[in-house]
């Protein structure tokens, strides 16, 4: 069976000893330790697994870790730099959007992926972008009242 | 420098310092033993204030009420000050409570509550919730008592603390104790220009003091913290991943990193991390339908993957394996033959719960839609509503190690001492050698009560006798939990011709009785609201607002259809109705604020819409809806507009007014979260969200399958908050959920002119 012997994850190459077939959200939560991705459905429904995968949100849940190779993987634990927090982290915190937060990993990478994107997105946009992570919350406004702050702070 | 009154305390103390620095509270590991605890305060000094203990344990005891006692158990809340909070030598305060950390904030609360009365610097203060060993019992995290029921008792702990300081601080400076006050962590001497620190005075011993209802609690018109909108506790770890939930409890890093990482880049564990050197992975195997037994297991495919443990004790089979990918492979490669046994299915509940519901009436007119009612009725309907699923979005999940007879478990749960008896009981050994701790939920609305996950990764870690890790799937979620009741709700009602109700009967089969009264002006002896329990095919249990989203739905949708009966505008109907100053106070807000447009009589908008001519595309019908409530404390008020695709039938709500009253606000902003969301989650109730069951098996245990509410779901959402600073502070995790269903449904009657008694509305859509 192939085995997955090497990661690049937030700048690192990071050993591992994992069957291909694994999902890449199991060896990053069981194998490494990176836990700030979440398990939320298994089926790509609920987002909570985001990750990005050279800069495409990908839920890792569905992602054999064997698929992988060398690309570059950027997980919540990847985005604070020198103590700083992304400016979506820190937009989030600043709009209070989070409830319970289980689906702030994912949707943080998923809100990466997309101010990347389009860097001044509307909320039509950000809603179809969004549509595939879940907050059984209910947080969706301010969620989007961050994404949509973010992207002020982040205008040059 | 030494308190004057001190008393030095042998090995026999019942409470000590608490064991962890604040940070620690909650994430350590080393279950901390009684024992372990008295060794780190031998012979330690205590502040012992000279009172009457006797009279005032049994005054405190006597005032403390059902709210702080297990009624089955007997358990009470101690009045001993130093079970609840503890001033280290540096000044920080610990405070522990038995509440649960669910998103609702409840650890910001408390922390504003100790902020408040103690007086302390906000950063000063640690909260450590939901720890069985350290924490003073509690009955759980539910029914939003944790505003009106452990905000004051917190505040009373932190002003008893404040009373006895500055007694201290009198004694020792010699001075009048009316010259003092506390203020920002120190008491001070204006006098003499003296300060001290909290932390100076007590030196991290232990106030020995009773905690007392009389103690002076500052009243909501002068709270300078509490009132005011201290952002999320611990709000940084959440959006960094950093904070610990059951789930991301792990063995540690298992390989090390092939090259250093980028400075400035976190590549590893961070060092917070929660670990568990050895930690297995459990996987149950269920059962194919509720209620099967097993016939017989062949589990040697299974057996034979690498390092796989096959458990079994009776029906219970799991495996425990070194990753959750193999303890998956190894329960599929398990045979097993169940016999399986006959159950109601989803398409005959609501004649299945009528029929066998207790003390009911025969079924009358409701039942069939064309017998004529009653003469004395004014109208008379049946409502139903559909078995939906909490869905946190952390799934139930448990880590439970052994060491000896001492059981540890980490669960989310909502009854932290509740799940420690279930525990002591399945394994038969007393509640002191089981410590439950619960790390911050990833949600719960109603659906963590109880500890199935926890048992279960305690059976397989004791079979393996390693500690184990056990992760519910979606679909274990979605299948194995239990589910908010589905219920059938029957109203007849009589109005004068003066648009008064004189007469009022609302029954309900099976969903219970939380929020069954209605608010409006029926004399007593004309109503009767009455709960049935009936039998019911599926494991049902709390769920947030209870029967409330069910009662309030089918009154509301009621009250909506004899307004439409009498040709009176809904909000003047519900104003002839209702005296309750507080439900006026909502409605008119929410009125208001809405721009709410009379409806007089039959003419809905859809009447309205119909004039519009014949333009070649449609546009949407659109309509407007009104609700008001009550529940747990919280009065509200919700107005909906509707809009419907006449080609799609999709039914979009596309803005939402609500407005709420919970007497004096803690947090302004946690609760506006708090609302905003409830109507975001009430939306899936109110719209799609309903289990499929069919003889014992659910149909649609998957997202993909049970639709909840999205980001493309989101009306515009505004929040009218009414503070009331002359009341108590009431609960509002639950309230604010209730208001959307009817008042979606009668918006949807607005634009339509067809009538909705069923939860969820439109599952699939309304053909038009």
């Amino acid at each position: 069976m192939p085995t997955v012997t090497t990661l690049h994850i937030n700048g690192a190459a990071l050993a591992c000893d994992a069957a291909a077939e694994r999902s890449l959200l199991s060896v990053l939560r069981d194998d490494l330790a990176l836990t700030g991705t979440k398990y939320g459905c298994g089926e790509g429904q609920c987002g909570a697994c985001t990750v990005l995968v050279d800069g495409v949100p990908v839920r890792s849940c569905l992602t054999p870790c064997g698929t992988i190779g060398p690309q570059k993987i950027t997980t919540i634990e990847g985005l604070e730099r020198d103590g700083r927090l992304h400016p979506l982290q820190q937009a989030l915190l600043d709009v209070g959007a989070f409830q319970c937060a289980y689906c702030a990993s994912g949707m943080i990478m998923s809100g990466v992926a997309l101010l990347a994107k389009n860097p001044q997105p509307t909320d039509a946009e950000i809603v179809r972008f969004m549509d595939g992570n879940l907050c059984r919350c209910g947080g969706y406004g301010r969620i989007i009242d961050g994404i949509k702050l973010a992207a002020t702070k982040s205008t040059p | 420098m030494k308190p004057k009154t001190v008393t030095r305390l042998g090995r026999g103390g019942t409470l000590a310092k608490p064991p962890c620095s604040p940070g620690q509270g909650r994430t350590a590991l080393t279950p901390f033993t009684r024992r372990q605890f008295l060794k780190t305060f031998t012979g330690g000094l205590a502040v012992l204030w000279t009172l009457d203990l006797a009279s005032t344990t049994a005054r405190a005891q006597a005032e403390s009420g059902s709210a702080g006692r297990n009624r089955r158990s007997g358990q009470r809340r101690p009045v001993e000050l130093a079970a609840w909070l503890h001033i280290a030598a540096d000044g920080s305060v610990t405070l522990f409570s038995g509440k649960t950390e669910v998103g609702q904030n409840v650890r910001t609360m408390l922390t504003q509550a100790v902020a408040e009365e103690l007086p302390a610097p906000l950063a000063s203060i640690h909260v450590v919730l939901a720890d069985t060993q350290l924490v003073p019992w509690d009955a759980g995290t539910f029914g939003s008592r944790s505003t009106p029921d452990m905000f004051p008792q917190i505040r009373r702990v932190a002003a008893t603390a404040r009373e006895a300081l500055l007694d201290l601080a009198a004694k020792n400076w010699g001075v009048d104790r009316a010259t003092l006050t506390a203020n920002d962590g120190r008491i001070h001497h204006a006098a003499s220009d003296r300060a001290i620190g909290f932390g100076e005075l007590t030196q991290g011993e232990k106030l020995v003091v009773t905690i007392s209802e009389n103690t002076p609690l500052k009243p909501a018109t002068a709270w300078k913290i509490a009132g005011t909108s201290v952002p999320k506790i611990d709000g940084r770890a959440y959006v960094t991943g950093r904070h610990r939930y059951t789930t991301d409890i792990t063995a540690g890093v298992s390989t090390s990193p092939a090259t250093a990482a980028v400075p400035g880049r976190i590549a590893a564990t961070p060092p917070d991390a929660l670990t568990i050197p050895g930690l297995l992975h459990g996987r149950v195997l269920r059962a194919p339908s509720f209620g099967a037994t097993l016939v017989s297991l062949d589990g040697s495919a299974a057996q034979s993957l690498p390092g796989v443990k096959i458990v079994r004790d009776g029906d219970f089979v799991g495996a425990v394996a070194s990753t959750e990918h193999l303890a998956a492979r190894a329960t599929a490669a398990l045979r097993a033959e169940w016999k399986t046994k006959e159950h109601i299915s989803d398409r005959g509940l609501f004649a299945h719960l009528r029929s066998t519901a207790r003390n009911a009436p025969p079924a009358t007119a409701a039942a069939s839609a064309n017998s004529s009612p009653p003469s004395t009725d004014t109208l008379r309907q049946t409502y139903t509503v559909a078995y939906i699923a909490h869905a946190p979005l952390e799934p139930r999940a448990a880590v439970a190690e052994w060491k000896g007879d001492q059981l540890t478990v980490w669960t989310g749960t909502q009854r932290p001492f509740g799940v420690r008896s279930e525990l002591a009981n399945a394994f038969g050994i007393p509640e002191e050698r089981v410590r439950v701790i619960v790390p911050d939920i990833g949600s719960g609305y109603g659906g963590k009560h109880t500890g199935e996950a926890a048992v279960e990764a305690a059976r397989l870690a004791r079979a393996a006798g390693k500690p184990v890790k056990l992760v519910w799937t979606r679909e274990e979620e979605f299948t194995w939990a239990y589910f908010r009741p589905a219920g059938v709700i029957e109203i007849a009602s009589t109005v004068d011709p003066n648009g008064k109700l004189t007469r009022w009967e609302h029954r309900n089969y099976n969903s219970g009785n939380a929020a069954i009264r209605a608010l409006y002006d029926v004399p007593r002896d004309a109503r009767t609201e009455q709960f049935h329990p009936a039998q019911y095919p599926l494991k049902q249990g709390s769920y947030r607002g209870l029967a409330g989203a069910a009662n309030h739905f089918a009154r509301e949708t009621h009250i909506d259809e004899l307004a439409r009966t009498l040709k009176l505008d809904p909000l003047e109907f519900r104003r002839r109705n209702l005296t309750d100053p507080r439900a006026r106070a909502v409605l008119e807000a929410a009125a208001e604020k809405f721009n709410w447009k009379p409806q007089p009589g039959t003419t809905t908008t859809l009447a309205r819409n119909a004039s519009d001519g014949s333009a070649t595309v449609a546009p949407p019908l659109r309509g407007e809806g009104l609700a008001i409530g009550f529940d747990k404390g919280g009065y509200l008020a919700t107005c909906a507009e509707v809009a419907i695709d006449r080609a799609t039938g999709r039914v979009r709500v596309v803005r939402v007014v609500q407005s709420f009253e919970c007497g004096a606000i803690v947090n302004p902003d946690h609760l506006k979260n708090q609302v905003e969301g409830a109507v975001v989650q009430g939306l899936g109730g109110a719209l799609f969200e309903a289990m499929r069951f069919e003889n014992g098996r659910i149909l649609n245990p998957r997202f993909s399958d049970y639709r909840v509410p999205r980001f493309s779901d989101l009306p515009e959402i505004e929040i009218v908050l009414l503070d009331r600073k002359d009341l108590a502070s009431a609960g509002a995790g639950e309230a604010p959920l209730q208001g959307i269903a009817p008042a979606v449904g009668n918006a949807i009657f607005d634009a339509t002119g067809i009538r909705l008694r069923g939860l969820p509305l439109v599952p699939n859509g309304l053909k038009v």
